[in-house]
């Protein structure tokens, strides 16, 4: 059988028996078959065949790094870096650092503050340290606005003699060693205040890490998403199911016209799709007046910003993403399968259960995941129908972007969210397999 | 065409079957099977082999007619109910099972205990010499292995009838003889009833009991593969069945189970046995098979002389086969045994060939 190799002339074939060469040592000790010449002209000819592949691939590595990785890299950063604190008040909080956590800080803590309050009155910072030190303690911005508005209307000199008792005078909860404490911990360049608030947990003055006393909504908040990512995957399993069987076994004219229904939704504006979805199932929408024609309420029902407006609207908006694998999937699975079993004697039900459907668990956990994943994170669609019952977890990351102005958190909440669908992925390839996966 | 009482364990009468309301696919089917009988239903591609199987396994409706099975009526029981045995010409076997429980299914879902299954299952991976194997999946096996798992799963659960759709069609050539031989030897052994369909007539001919010629929906002959081959009922038959040569000609002269025959173009005259042709006066095509034909002066005892030119030949390996122009143009075929006499001609060369009446027949021109 090898010998015949020797009568190949063919560079391209004397190429691939190289590859197999190099992988196999067996054969190595049998063919030896290339001139010097031809080997060379052989590894030239690997050697541009790789660079081919690599600048094809190159536009998706550069995607991937720049719109990819760097982003991520930046988020998970952000959680831990919080720069403005420190850099408006370095001095002070050196010295604070110093403090030992019992009582109130020294005068000379104390001084340095009032003087650096009283210059970023003036340089109109005051603000930024205010909401920074909030967010440790609520209730602080209004102690740093009012403290610094009153240190302006001091003159340096005075400030500079007395600023600590002018400072405990300026508000009394510079008394209190709480404040302190929040204020070395808005002072840290890196710290976990981010995740652990973003996990409903923080730490008391001697450093422990306790569950958040002022609100805890993030874990529910991340459960809740979890649960109507849960139910949109359901009803797109559901819904999609059947008609992506149809689809497959459909003739070809009906299948075709049906696809291009599936894929309308591809072709529209996802807005377009979402705000239809506020037409129809708003209080006086098109569902409400038609139940109410129909008299099956007498008055309109709660539909939209509830937790059903999300899920039906997602689901219609992914549930292409469920049906597409699977198509693909019961497209290639032969009918005979199906007869084979009912000439055995299987019943119908039977037969679908123990040969038609484990051989579509491929498309259907690809499907299943897809929708999961996208839903887990989608963030329009529940901003617009949800209203407060509907918002998932990417409506308060976005909040704390865009209104609250908390990157940090914001950052924090995103790498949470990163992790818990890598998590996810995880278990799925370890009780399912990933190599299961059939994306068409 | 058969005889009733015996070969009436499954039979067909006038079936017909439309797909689409306007044309029919199988215009008037008929036909009777003895039980423990392998029938082959031979046909080229498209003539509706596939829909007749489909028809009896119940996954097609009968547009007409009725199937009977063991004296019932099983067109409107519903396929699972059948209890017939299916072989596919892609396998059909589950790819998510392994091989020992692609063969225990039917039996699963007859609810045999599980020792039975077992030692059925055993016994049958035996059977089809794959007892090792029975743990694979089905991507694991070769397609002479799989279609082998595929035969014994349709007869595991003791059918009353098999069915098989060209099961060896997409083997080599090799492989398709050797499975030949195993299920002629597995249905020896067993003796099962077999509907073999296929499009393949060496296969039909080595294969089987008894073969229905079907074509244009209708059977065109039904009879064991020697009758078959040696006496075709039909120019169809006589051409689809085994190589055959067709000489034009007009009928001149009738004498019984003879008919004398003037070739096209020419001055000879040569009998023959009569086919389904018409009477004295009409065109009737000859069928004399190659290997019947004889170059002169070879073989003197003779009862038709036709004239030919030689052509050309065409060396196969054990027979060489010599290409003749006849007075109308058309070839005519001669097949010679390879031995070291095989004659070698100039191309133009005026030849004779002979043949004996009784390997002449006279069909009908179409
Ligand atoms: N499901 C079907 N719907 C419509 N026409 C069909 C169907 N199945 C087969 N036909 C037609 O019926 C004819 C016979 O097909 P088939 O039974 O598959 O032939 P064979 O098996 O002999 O090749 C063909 O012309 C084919 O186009
Ligand atoms: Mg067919």
């Amino acid at each position: 059988m090898l010998c015949s190799h020797c009568y190949i002339s063919n560079i391209s074939l004397k190429i691939k028996i190289m590859s197999d060469i190099q992988s196999n040592e067996r054969i190595r000790s049998k063919v030896i078959l290339l001139s010097k010449k031809e080997a060379n002209f052989a590894k030239k000819e690997i050697r541009r065949s790789k660079m081919t592949a690599f600048f094809m691939v190159t536009p998706l590595l550069v995607f991937l790094l720049f719109a990819f990785v760097a982003p991520i890299g930046t988020m998970l950063h952000r959680g831990f870096y919080s720069p403005v604190v420190a850099s408006l008040i370095p001095d002070t909080l050196d010295k604070l650092n110093q403090w030992s956590g019992e009582g109130i800080p020294n005068d000379d803590v104390l001084t340095s503050l009032a003087i650096d309050f009283k210059r970023l009155a003036n340089e109109r910072q005051s603000g930024k340290i205010a909401a920074a030190l909030n967010r440790n303690m609520p209730g602080a911005s209004s102690v740093v606005k009012s403290t610094a508005r009153k240190m302006r209307r001091v003159d340096d000199a005075e400030l500079k003699a007395n600023g600590a008792e002018l400072l405990l005078n300026a508000h009394e909860k510079w008394s209190n060693t709480k404040i302190w404490f929040a204020l070395r911990k808005a002072g840290e360049t890196y710290s976990d205040t981010h995740y652990l608030k973003a996990l409903d947990l923080e730490r008391n003055s001697l450093g422990e890490l306790q569950v958040r006393e002022a609100s805890q909504i993030y874990i529910q908040l991340y459960s809740k998403t979890l649960k109507l990512a849960l139910y949109i995957t359901l009803a797109c399993l559901i819904i999609g199911y059947p008609l992506a069987f149809y689809l497959a076994n459909a003739p070809a004219k009906t299948a075709n016209l049906l696809m291009i229904f599936v894929l309308l939704p591809f072709w529209t504006s996802l807005l377009v799709r979402t705000t239809s979805w506020i037409a129809l199932l708003q209080t006086n929408g098109v569902v409400n007046s038609f139940l109410m024609s129909i008299g099956v309420t007498s008055s309109p029902l709660e539909m939209l910003y509830t937790e059903f407006s999300t899920i039906i609207a997602m689901t219609h908006i992914l549930l292409p993403f469920m049906i597409l694998p699977l198509y693909s999937v019961m497209k290639g699975i032969d009918p005979s399968y199906f007869r084979a079993a009912l000439s055995m004697g299987a019943r119908p039900i039977s037969a679908f259960l123990k040969v038609y459907l484990p051989n579509t668990l491929p498309g259907l956990s690809a499907g299943a995941l897809l929708v999961f994943i996208i839903s887990v994170g989608y963030y329009i669609t529940p901003a617009l129908v949800g209203g407060t019952d509907g918002q998932m977890i990417s409506n308060i990351i976005a909040f704390h972007m865009q209104q609250s102005n908390n990157w940090g958190l914001a950052a924090a909440l995103g790498t949470l969210l990163l992790l818990l669908i890598l998590s996810l992925y995880w278990l799925y390839d370890r009780f399912v397999g990933a190599s299961n996966i059939k994306l068409g | 065409m058969t005889t009733q009482g015996a070969t009436d364990y499954l039979s067909f009468s006038n079936i017909q079957k439309s797909y689409d309301q306007k044309t029919l696919v199988v215009k008037d089917f008929s036909l009777n099977v003895a039980k423990g009988e392998f029938l082959t239903l031979l046909g080229p591609s498209g003539s509706g082999k596939t829909t007749v199987l489909m028809m009896i396994a119940g996954f097609e409706s009968v547009t007409s007619g009725d199937i009977l099975l063991d004296g019932k009526p099983i067109t409107s029981t519903a396929p699972y109910k059948r209890n017939i045995g299916m072989v596919f010409q892609n396998y059909a076997l589950f790819p998510h099972m392994s091989i020992a429980e692609n063969l225990a299914y039917p039996l699963k879902v007859r609810k045999m205990p599980k020792d039975e299954i077992d030692a059925k299952v055993k016994e049958y991976l035996e059977l089809i010499e794959l007892e090792h194997m029975g743990g694979r999946k089905p991507a694991q096996l070769s397609g002479g292995q799989k279609q082998r798992v595929a035969l014994a799963r349709a007869l595991i659960f003791n059918p009353s009838l098999v069915l098989m759709d060209e099961p060896l069609g997409a083997l080599d050539k090799k492989l398709r003889e050797q499975m030949q031989l195993e299920i002629t030897r597995l249905h020896k052994k067993i003796g099962f009833t077999v509907i073999y369909v296929t499009h393949d007539q060496t296969e039909a001919l080595t294969m089987s009991d008894r073969i229905a010629v079907f074509n244009d929906g209708v059977v065109q002959q039904c009879a064991a593969p020697d009758v078959l081959y040696e006496h075709p009922e039909n120019s169809f038959v006589a051409d689809f069945i085994g190589d055959n040569n067709f000489v034009n000609g007009t009928i001149v002269a009738e004498d019984g189970d003879f008919v004398t025959v003037k070739i096209a173009n020419a001055e000879e005259e040569i009998a023959t046995k009569r086919g389904d042709c018409g009477p004295i006066g009409s065109a009737c095509r000859v069928s004399i098979r190659p290997e019947k034909l004889f170059i002169m002066p070879h073989e003197p005892a003779c009862d038709n002389k036709i004239n030919v030119t030689y052509a050309m030949r065409l060396y196969v390996g054990d027979f060489i086969q010599y290409y003749f122009k006849l007075p109308d143009g058309k070839d005519i075929v001669v097949k010679v045994l390879n031995d070291h006499e095989a004659p070698k001609f100039d191309e133009g060369q005026p030849i004779g060939l002979t043949s004996l009446k009784q390997h002449c027949t006279a069909y009908a021109a179409t």
